[in-house]
């Protein structure tokens, strides 16, 4: 087997040094290296997306990239998302209209719909769905997740003045 | 209204500030939405070691050797186990029931010792300390086996040519039914219209988003084993560990916190899991067994997979005489342990025609083994199944005499008032409401405006489809579906509920949550009955050392039975904190009243807080009466006994358009009434009916386990087996009728499976509307491309 091999990296803002071995993917890295078991793992192959995280401001699969590859960049997880406080409406939107079920899709759910308003303020329900169509949910049916994304556009949107 | 007459004549439960009704938010989400839920996929323990398994390539083998020489020197491999050695601390199971008259399995061990019966059956595990590494070792365990002649198709799983699987059983028939009932002859002769056709159903499985997952804790110390299991059931569990690793039930305790989606995937015990305990009993140390997505897809229970011949009978004025089945369904080479392989069969025979008064009716169904993965309980078990041959004949029966789909319903369903009533097959339905839900289910799609639209569109070469589906269900089962045929799976729930020092209720039930909203539900009828809000409730469950004994969550029975037994145990409190109000307050119990966690006397003046209530009885009860002891702890348990299931019924519709040139399907939108008794919250049954319409949905369009004639899964895994998507899914709309149960208090039927029952055969009955220019009729699901472009001759 390869040896080891050292990365650095930033992770919700803080900075991590680890040794890891070269097959050893991002999702596996943060669940089992670093406990942020917020990431979950639902296919390790790329469909589900369930293990969707943020690298450098992008959404990406981390079953799908391998830990070395995420040298010098700046990963953000559901953990680090909601001690930010920056998808705090979209959560509690999620809460109130029930948008979850067993809760397994949600963290990366929520990635997801993020990056969406983030590029998009205003989708309509089609485009919502579109976006969101990467992310697989066996619970709700994605009705009430399309309600609260829609609701959280609006409400930033009437904010935002 | 003064109190006096709030204990005295209405239910806690239509108090003004009750929660019953109403849609508040389940408690406690915060830590699923950020990502700090605890999945068994989660845990870690110390001295934790994982199990991977090997498993087998062929459909049927005997396994002539195993070598575990070089993976057992390689790095981080603790043990590699065989079947063999693993039967010397766990004994085999039989997966029968005694009141499903003839079902037989033969025995199933935890890794198959000399032969295996699918692709995907374990041979042996490998343990490691890490996942990666045991499957590197797995990699290396050198399995001989001799392959044995395969048994797929269940059309000839039953032919004297064929092979048997287990010789000792004499054939391949695991079980079979015939219900007879009225005239049935006599009605086909009388009929105008006769139509006989055949439906196929695709075998699929439950993709939960979490895979299964255990981690399973032999403590040698405590002589004590600690089960981690994502589970619908852990009373059943405790009971099947127990007896089968040679322990006391007291020995064994279950946990099941948050599960990523169960759907009847989960309320199995599976081989691999019971594996995963005997290996930690075995090494003495904690073992986790997480599925991977290509087992998961190898051996979580499939569905379904039926082939049914169906008959109808009708005259020109509409009524319909008979129906008439004829089903076969492959369940593979067991039936699962310990709630059979047999009961989806069952069901489908018994609902058949369930919302029509037709008296005649005719059924055989026989259920075969083959060499497939095992087959077994999966959300709605039969429900679609029946309800798509039902609805799908009775559509069918309306084209070939010229009569609307809706027209035809109304005719021939059983009235609204004429209820309690029996189906001709013996199913006691104690109030259902099929005309109502019918009217309001055409009133809110505007049936007539889309018939209009679909005509309008039919002339741009725009083919849309309406699909109507009724349907009944089987929800709050008794002791009928497990305990009667002697499965120690509780059929009856229990809860606890005390009012801690502090003024809180701490609330423990047997009922468990897998997103349905069990805590929620439990903690909204609590908080009513007694007379406190909601966030004064704590609800605890999924854990067999401090929960009732009780069933747990499954068969759409958790808010009917379980809630009801909340009440129950809800009003035991209520009457013993308003006792010590009394004794402290020196009146009687019937002068004050609970309400937002105050004590009011009969005027409404508020007296004192719970909190200082407790504070007198757990502190101060020096300063109480003599001789009156505060008893602020109550249980109650609770199963319905005068009927075997409480019916529900509801009907759906789906508009949705067909590309004729390639094949695919565009659901537009869909539409579900339902009736489940009392609500408890209105947002959490909308989102169960949605969450089970779209999975019918994805049996209807997308999703199918591939076999080929020699037994291989052939696409077992996400991208090859199609789920739903968002995008692909339409919004749904959904609506309730609402007919008490009487037999309890609650009133509450269940709602979990309704969506499930009849979306696939909306959609079916959509496709053939749209098609029907074309004079083509598809009774087979999945209905991809491929198939719907065949049936127009156009491939
Ligand atoms: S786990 Fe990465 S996409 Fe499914
Ligand atoms: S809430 Fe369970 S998978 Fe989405």
């Amino acid at each position: 087997m390869i040896a080891p091999v050292p990365i650095a990296l930033t992770v919700n803002h803080e900075r991590v040094e680890a040794l890891v071995l070269p097959r050893l993917n991002l999702a596996d890295f943060l669940r089992d290296h670093l406990s942020l078991t917020g990431t979950h793992v639902g296919c390790e192959h790329g469909v589900c997306g369930a293990c969707t995280v943020r690298v450098n401001g992008d959404i990406v699969r981390s079953c799908l990239i391998l830990a070395i590859q995420a040298e010098n960049a700046t990963v953000e997880t559901i953990e680090g998302l909601s001690d930010s406080g920056e998808i705090a409406d979209l959560q509690s939107a999620f809460h109130q209209r029930n948008a979850l079920q067993c809760g397994f899709c949600t963290p990366a759910m929520l990635m997801a719909a993020q990056d969406l308003l983030l590029t998009n303020p205003d989708p309509d329900r089609d485009q919502i769905r579109e976006h969101l169509s990467g992310n697989y949910c066996r619970c709700t049916g994605y009705h009430a997740i399309v309600d609260a994304v829609e609701s959280t556009a609006h409400a930033r949107l009437e904010r935002a003045g | 209204m003064t109190p006096g007459m709030q204990t005295a004549g209405l239910s806690p439960l239509d108090r003004p500030n009750s929660y019953i009704g109403k849609a508040v938010p389940r408690p406690n989400l915060e830590r699923l939405l950020e990502g700090r839920g605890q999945y068994v996929s989660d845990i870690t323990l110390p001295r934790m070691v994982h199990a991977v398994f090997v498993r087998s390539p062929h459909a049927h083998a005997r396994i002539v050797g195993i070598d575990v020489t070089e993976a057992k020197t390689m790095s981080g491999v603790i043990a590699v186990v065989t079947g063999a050695e693993l039967a010397k601390v766990i004994t085999p199971w039989v997966g029968v029931l005694s009141h499903l008259k003839g079902l037989k399995s033969a025995p199933q061990h935890a890794i198959a010792v000399d032969r295996a019966c699918w692709q995907g059956e374990a041979v042996a595990a490998v343990l490691a300390t890490s996942r990666a590494l045991a499957e590197d070792a797995a990699e290396h365990v050198v399995v001989e086996y001799e392959p044995l002649p395969v048994v797929t198709n269940v059309r000839t799983a039953l032919d004297p040519a064929t092979p048997i699987i287990h010789a000792e059983l004499g054939d391949n028939l695991a079980f079979e039914r015939k219900i007879d009932a009225g005239a049935v002859d006599d009605a086909f002769k009388r009929s105008d219209k006769i139509v006989d056709v055949e439906f196929i159903f695709g075998r699929h499985t439950g993709v939960t988003l979490e895979p299964r997952s255990i981690v399973a804790d032999w403590a040698p110390g405590d002589r004590r084993m600690t089960v981690y299991l994502g589970n619908q059931a852990p009373h059943m569990v405790q009971n099947i560990v127990a007896k089968h690793l040679d322990l006391e039930e007291a020995q064994v305790r279950v946990l099941c916190k948050d599960v990523g989606g169960s759907f009847g995937v989960k309320v199995h015990i599976y081989a691999d899991e019971m594996a995963t305990c005997a290996l930690s009993k075995l090494l003495r140390r904690p073992v986790k067994f997480v599925a991977d997505r290509v087992e998961s897809f190898n051996t979580d229970i499939h569905a379904r997979d039926h082939i049914c011949r169906g008959r109808i009978g009708v005259s020109h004025d509409g009524t319909i005489n008979v129906f008439e089945i004829d089903d076969l369904t492959g369940v593979g080479p067991y039936s699962m342990y310990p709630r059979t392989s047999a009961v989806e069969a069952n069901q489908v025979i018994i609902l058949i025609g369930g919302p029509y008064t037709t008296p005649n009716y005719r059924g055989r169904t026989r259920v075969v083994f083959q060499n497939k993965n095992v087959m077994s309980q999966y959300r709605g078990v039969g429900h679609p199944i029946a309800c798509s041959i039902t609805e799908g004949l009775v559509d069918l029966a309306a084209q070939a005499i010229g009569m609307d789909p809706v027209e035809i319903r109304r005719r021939n369903m059983v009235r609204d008032d004429a209820y309690p009533c029996d189906s001709p097959t013996g199913l006691k339905f104690e109030a259902l409401s099929h005309h109502a839900s019918l009217d309001k289910l055409v009133a809110m799609m505007r049936y007539d405006d889309l018939r209009a639209e679909q005509v309008k569109l039919r002339k741009q070469g725009i083919y849309r489809g309406i699909g109507i589906a009724s349907f009944i269900e089987v929800t709050n089962p008794g002791a009928a579906f497990y305990g009667v045929g002697g499965a120690r799976i509780s059929s009856q729930d229990g809860v606890a509920v005390r009012l801690d020092a502090a003024g809180t209720v701490i609330c423990q039930t047997s009922v468990t949550e897998q997103g349905q909203g069990s805590e929620s539900m439990t903690a909204q009828i609590v908080a009513s009955a007694i007379g406190v809000s909601m966030e004064k409730v704590r609800v605890i469950l999924g854990d067999t050392d401090n929960t009732p004994y009780g069933g747990g969550t499954w068969a759409s029975r958790g808010t009917g039975i379980a809630g009801e037994a909340a009440l129950q145990a809800a009003k035991v409190l209520r009457g013993n904190i308003l006792a010590t109000a009394a004794a402290i307050l020196q009146g009687k119990p019937d002068d004050f009243d609970i309400v937002d966690g105050m004590i009011v006397d009969a005027h409404g003046q508020q007296r004192i807080e719970l909190n200082e209530l407790t504070r007198i009885a757990y502190f101060r009860p020096d300063t109480l009466p003599p001789g009156f002891q505060p008893e602020l702890m109550a249980t109650r348990h609770y199963v319905p006994r005068q009927y075997p299931f409480a019916f529900t019924n509801g009907v759906q519709a789906s508009w949705l358009e067909v590309d004729v040139i390639t094949g695919k399907v565009k659901l537009l939108k869909h539409w579900v009434v339902e009736d489940c008794g009392t609500i408890i919250n209105p947002q959490l049954v909308d989102e169960q009916i949605r969450g089970g319409v779209v999975q019918g949905l994805g049996a209807a369009l997308f999703e199918h386990c591939i076999y080929d004639e020699t037994g291989q899964l052939t696409n077992a895994n996400m991208a090859d087996y199609l789920v739903p998507m968002a995008t692909e899914m339409p919004d749904i709309e959904v609506g309730h009728q609402i007919s008490p149960t009487l037999e309890s208090e609650l009133g509450a039927k269940g709602a979990g499976e309704a969506g499930a029952a009849g979306a696939a055969a909306c959609v079916s009955n959509a496709v053939n509307d749209a098609l029907s220019p074309f004079g083509v009729t598809i009774t087979e699901i999945p209905l991809t491309p491929r198939l719907i472009l065949t049936a127009l001759g156009r491939i």
